[in-house]
């Protein structure tokens, strides 16, 4: 049984409709990749997973149970992270308490959980007490994802993670992906670097004016010619 | 020698009595506007609900504080902070949620915590009627004077001040604690912070709505039962504090709990110097004045029943000059 299942999903905003029917599955040990261009709805498909838009058609399975339209706070229960791409963090609250937060529904786990965050952060280890927002582009996005993962989520939400950060941060971003994906923590993300993303990617989906236009294995859509003729930019 | 006592007891007493009950005041408007995004004009009116709501405990059981050596007031403070929450809770339930529920602008909400404001003004007043009445109920209210040695004139602290400044220490340090440590506390501070993020972490919204309302309320009642036992309850407490508590919240920086406190004690001795007699320290001068320079019986900024002029200049100096206040608050 396939983790994420999106099936034929139509929705939007204020009855004017961005997705025209987005299909999508991802298994528990995968990292799926959203690309194409802007305005392609990929952004909107994560957060109509996440329940954050009404979707009119078409039904979401998160491990075979229908989920379609339930609250962010009902799902965040249920097992599933989300990092929007901006005001991903609490700025005047501590990197610490960031991460507590993420662990708001079980706050017996959070002390064990913190250790591992910042295991596997370093860099936020010594920044633990300073105010989130002081902090560089890079390890906001850190802290972001580190909040995601206080919950122990089955499966991550990502949009745009690597969005404005430099080649360096990026790449170490992707990494960290993998790491958590390899930790049994299926991944979901949107991104603009679509070369890079595609290469630690086990599905691709490109999405253009709402629906999948191709959707095959990162390795196999990075070798499409007519992929990288159109989205990929040669 | 006078004249210094005379300065701390109508400058240094009444300015930090009056800079306790603003800087209580102003708490909770800025945690309402930090969790709710409105400018809730209700909030003295809910002062002087939680006021009545004691007076009436107090007039219920005069007696009840006697074993303790306290007044009866202060034994049931705690009574009348549970009641008063409860109605905040019940206010925000029948009106502010139908209203947050339908997505509405914060102006919206704002003229509905005015409508609140007249609903309350009208209860208060059915159930208290039109005029002053005492919180000491079959007591009197203790009066220190403190003698300084060589000095005439006594240092004067009333008990309703003493407990006051007690009371203020201990809310200040608690809230501190409880927005610092605990975790309910926190994620009031991360919901002020980022609502959605809050939200998607999984952080139950409506309860920390609800705890908002039950500090803000406790915190109401706490500043006005403490003011109306110094002086006496008065249907239109409100009316005098609504301006300087927004006052103090708007200077301190809205959405700043110790923004609120400091600007609660600069409203307040702002107030207090601008209505101080101020030839009273002069007089020992008198003396070595020249003949032409006659010293004025009065000599203060403003007479006292202007005084609510002080923190209307204050708030539109601060609106004007520094609209984020002194803590770099957000602008209502």
């Amino acid at each position: 049984m396939p983790l994420l299942e999106a099936i034929d999903v139509h929705g939007g905003y204020g009855g004017m409709n961005i997705l025209n029917g987005v299909n999508m599955t991802i298994e528990a040990d995968e990292v799926g990749v959203i690309v194409g261009p802007n305005g392609a709805g990929k952004s909107t498909m994560l957060k109509a997973i996440f329940g954050l838009l009404t979707i009119t058609q078409g039904e979401i399975r998160l491990r075979g149970e229908a989920i379609t339209n339930l609250s962010p706070h009902k799902l965040v229960e249920m097992g599933m992270g989300f990092v929007p791409q901006e005001n991903n963090i609490f700025p005047s609250l501590s990197v610490e308490e960031n991460l507590e937060m993420g662990a708001f529904l079980k706050p017996g786990t959070a002390s064990r959980l913190k250790a591992q965050i910042y295991e596997f952060f370093p860099p936020l280890l010594e920044k633990r007490r300073q105010p989130a927002g002081e902090l560089s582009g890079g390890q906001r996005q850190m802290v972001a994802m580190g909040r995601a993962l206080m919950n122990e989520p089955s499966v991550l939400l990502l949009d745009e993670p690597t969005a404005g950060l430099s080649p360096l941060y990026m790449n170490e971003i992707f990494e960290r992906v993998k790491t958590i994906n390899a930790a049994g923590v299926g991944v979901l993300m949107v991104e603009q670097n679509a070369k890079q993303a595609l290469r630690i990617a086990h599905k691709g989906f490109v999405l253009a004016a709402g629906q999948n236009r191709f959707t095959d294995t990162g390795a196999a859509l990075l070798d499409d010619p007519q992929v990288a003729k159109s989205f990929l930019g040669g | 020698m006078n004249e210094l006592i005379y300065f701390f007891n109508y400058v240094v007493i009444a300015g930090s009595v009056t800079g306790c009950i603003y800087a209580i005041g102003a708490v909770g408007v800025t945690l309402i506007y930090s969790i709710l995004r409105f400018a809730h004009f209700a909030h003295a009116d809910m002062m002087t609900l939680g006021t009545l709501a004691v007076l009436l405990l107090t007039l219920a059981f005069p007696h009840a504080g006697d074993p303790l050596g306290l007044p009866t007031a202060i034994v049931m403070l705690p009574v009348g902070m549970a009641i008063t929450s409860l109605i905040a809770v019940g206010i925000d339930r029948a009106f502010y949620q139908p209203l947050r529920n339908h997505g509405v602008k914060p102006i919206v909400m704002v003229i509905a915590s005015l409508g609140v404001t007249l609903m309350l003004q009208g209860l208060i007043r059915l159930f208290a009627g039109t005029g002053s009445q005492n919180l000491y109920v079959d007591a009197r209210k203790e009066i220190f004077r403190i003698d300084v040695p060589g000095i005439t004139r006594p240092i004067i602290l009333t008990e309703p001040q003493i407990i006051l400044f007690i009371v203020t220490v201990l809310a200040v340090v608690g809230l501190h604690l409880f927005l610092t440590r605990a975790r309910l506390g926190k994620a009031m501070r991360a919901m002020s912070d980022n609502p959605d993020l809050a939200r998607a972490s999984g952080i139950n919204t409506k309860l920390i709505i609800t705890l908002t309302w039950v500090i803000a309320g406790s915190l109401a009642t706490l500043a006005g039962t403490l003011l109306s036992l110094d002086v006496a309850f008065k249907p239109d407490l409100s009316f005098f504090l609504l301006l300087p508590i927004f006052a103090a919240a708007i200077v301190g920086g809205v959405g700043h709990p110790y923004g609120a406190i400091a600007g609660g004690f600069l409203v307040g001795f702002a107030e207090t110097l601008a209505v101080f007699n101020w030839s009273v320290l002069l007089r020992p001068l008198r003396d070595s004045l020249p003949t032409w320079l006659e010293l004025p019986n009065n000599l203060a900024l403003v007479g006292t029943e202007y005084k609510i002029v002080v923190p209307f200049f204050i708030l539109i100096a601060v609106l004007i000059w520094r609209p984020t206040g002194i803590f770099k608050g957000k602008v209502i």
